[in-house]
């Protein structure tokens, strides 16, 4: 943790806002500009991960918890098979998105919009959730609950 | 294309999405029973899925859907054929059949906070083995080649011996190498010819054959496949994979995923270049027949030395593969059938002892020759149905892998290559050897001191083995269903789409 470092910390602080910022833009703009569901997955993640590096990973768990970004990983596989279903449902083809709105340009907008939602969710919680894995020994597995057990190392020395 | 080649059939895209969204399910579930419940269901969605499609191949020859509306070759196809259908039936039937069984087998074997995310990754595997075998466009097949590939690994490296997580880092880095290849091939092959789709490519071909990068592309596929096959000598990944695999796991991939592999060499073979002579201008012939031949002998003589049963089940597996891949060599149309119907019946013999290996591990944790001592009177039911498998994987008649070999030797002969027919029926006698050392040991050895007279396991695992060991022994005795869908499937490679 970086406390001693209010650079960085007052930096990080203005910056993580603006990040979150620039992924959203990045999804929502995707389908008139360059961008999309992956990349602003991929930013919407980077906030969490310097939000990490500069506070620590244990306040990080708590803003947005290893459960949470598993449940993001599902949810976005979910959002874009159920785009797939409901045009099903509407009578067209899986993910023909023509059927979603009144017209064919309404509809591929509106599908490609659902869909690439889905890969950002996706990719936003697969990104936190293997920066998770890696950055601590804390079992992510468990139902919901309160508090994660981290293990650190041994404080006791070396037997001295 | 005609109004009637265009209409999509749902059931076919629903075989790959079911279990595609039941996935992410059971990871918000979060318990252990309801994703165990999901799977299942959806299992058995699936088997009746492929059945009704099953009917409708019969029935119409080719079944269809056009994903997002996009018609083939610019959008991606799904194509089910008489060669896919039965593909597709394996791995559903498998998977039904496995999941009651998986349930107490998993709740031993895997801690119990990642039992749901086991399932979440085992209905992924599902996905990526029947989507390999609906989809009509080489691209596409890659991504589920990676999906069926990537949650493999996953339920490899959960088993409870450490060991599992040596031996799935290792079938990553195979199995990524393989995957490598095959993309390195679909590159080419789309650079010389603009399209990823498998029919529209198989029309093209004759036309750019000629050129090293079409030869090139042959070669990546192939090799690519060969590693994901298992066949010698790309099966160094196989034997400790499926050795320290959860049971229920290794019963699984046993059954199901190098079958899909063969799959993916007959639709390369046959299909994709189904419209030039392969045969006539590579050695593919004596290529495979020698690696064939090579995996048949080498892989039965190294399941001897086994000490380590599952082990030995895994080393004849790749002697197994090693009489599809002969099938496939022998280009006719009974040695192909040979070779797709040994794809059924491995899997339901197969699947039947590493389901009975599985059990004995549950109820003893035995894996070895030495702790099976006097197995046989401790879980007689478990060891008669392994007998049975066993019995199968040498070609005893009466069981499936009669049928297999009876083609197989028939095809040689009609192929005029007799030594093949002999060399056949004398790699049969080293399945006999490494199947008598289980048996000896099981039955006629005294069990050791202070063992419990009786651990058969529970039903729900008991049940699963002998609806498989029977289904194994129907089909071995009453081969006009299988043989039948083989020669379908056979003749329709044979024969172009």
């Amino acid at each position: 943790m970086m406390t001693e470092k209010p650079l960085l910390r007052v930096v990080a602080k203005l910056l993580i806002p603006l990040i979150l910022l620039f992924a959203l833009y990045v999804q929502f703009h995707g389908d008139f500009g360059p961008g999309g569901g992956f990349q602003a997955g991929v930013i919407f993640a980077v906030a969490f991960i310097l939000y990490s590096l500069i506070y620590g990973v244990r306040v990080a768990r708590q803003a947005i918890p290893a459960s949470a970004t598993r449940s993001m990983l599902a949810f976005g596989v979910l959002i874009y098979g159920g785009t797939g279903v409901v045009t099903m449902l509407m009578g067209g083809e899986f993910l023909d998105y023509n059927v979603l709105a009144a017209t064919v340009h309404g509809g591929q907008h509106l599908g490609v919009f659902l869909v690439e939602f889905g890969v950002g969710t996706t990719v936003a919680g697969a990104m936190i959730t293997i920066f998770y894995t890696f950055s601590g020994h804390v079992n992510d597995n468990l139902p919901f609950r309160k508090h994660n057990h981290v293990v650190t190392p041994s404080k006791k020395g070396d037997g001295h | 294309m005609s109004g009637a080649e265009m209409t999509s059939d749902p059931w076919l895209i629903l075989l790959v999405i079911v279990p595609l969204l039941a996935a992410p399910v059971c990871v918000l579930l979060r318990s252990a029973t309801g994703a165990w419940s999901v799977a299942t269901a959806v299992a058995w969605s699936v088997f009746a899925i492929s059945l009704k499609l099953l009917d409708t191949v019969m029935d119409q020859g080719v079944v269809r859907y056009r994903i997002g509306g996009w018609d083939a070759p610019w959008g991606i196809e799904y194509r089910l054929d008489s060669v896919g259908v039965f593909v597709v039936l394996i791995v559903s039937a498998i998977a039904a059949v496995i999941l009651p069984y998986a349930k107490r087998s998993v709740e031993k074997e895997i801690r119990k906070d990642r039992i749901y995310l086991f399932y979440a990754m085992l209905l992924l595997c599902l996905t990526g083995l029947l989507g390999i075998t609906v989809t009509g466009d080489a691209f596409n097949l890659f991504v589920f080649l990676e999906i069926s590939s990537l949650s493999s690994y996953v339920l490899i490296s959960l088993g409870t011996d450490r060991r599992a997580l040596t031996a799935a880092f290792r079938y990553l880095i195979m199995g990524t190498l393989g995957a490598t290849f095959y993309i390195i091939g679909v590159g080419l092959l789309y650079q010389t010819t603009g399209t990823l789709n498998i029919a529209d490519l198989k029309t093209i071909m004759p036309a750019v054959i000629d050129t090293r990068t079409v030869h090139a592309a042959l070669a990546f596929l192939t090799v690519g496949i060969s590693l994901k096959l298992a066949l010698f000598p790309l099966h160094m990944w196989l034997p400790n994979a499926y050795t320290f695999a959860p049971g229920a796991v290794t019963a699984f991939l046993a059954s199901t995923a190098t079958k899909v592999s063969a799959y993916i060499l007959l639709r390369i073979i046959f299909t994709l270049f189904g419209d030039v002579d392969l045969f006539a201008s590579f050695p593919l012939q004596p290529i495979l027949i020698t690696m064939a031949l090579a995996a048949m002998f080498l892989a039965s003589l190294s399941a001897i030395w086994q000490e380590n049963v599952k082990r030995m089940m895994a080393y004849s597996s790749i002697a197994q593969i090693g009489y599809i891949v002969l099938g496939i060599a022998m280009a006719t149309e009974t040695g192909l059938t040979g070779g797709i119907i040994h794809m059924f019946n491995h899997a339901l013999i197969k699947g039947s002892a590493f389901m009975a290996i599985g059990a004995v591990v549950f109820s003893t944790g035995a894996v070895t020759l030495t702790q099976m001592e006097g197995i046989g009177k401790r879980m007689p039911y478990t060891m008669a149905a392994f007998v049975i498998a066993g019995l199968g994987l040498i070609g005893v008649p009466l069981t499936p892998g009669f049928i297999s070999k009876w083609q197989l030797v028939t095809a040689a002969m009609e192929l005029n290559m007799w030594p093949l027919a002999a060399l056949i029926l004398l790699s049969s006698l080293l399945a006999v050897i490494y199947v008598w050392r289980v048996f000896e040991v099981a039955y006629l050895r005294p069990a050791p001191e202070g063992a419990p007279a009786a651990q058969e396991v529970p039903l729900s695992m008991l049940l699963p083995i002998w609806v498989m060991v029977l289904a194994a022994l129907y089909f071995g005795s009453n081969a006009t269903f299988t043989l039948n869908l083989a020669h379908t499937a056979a003749l329709q490679l044979m024969g172009g789409l």
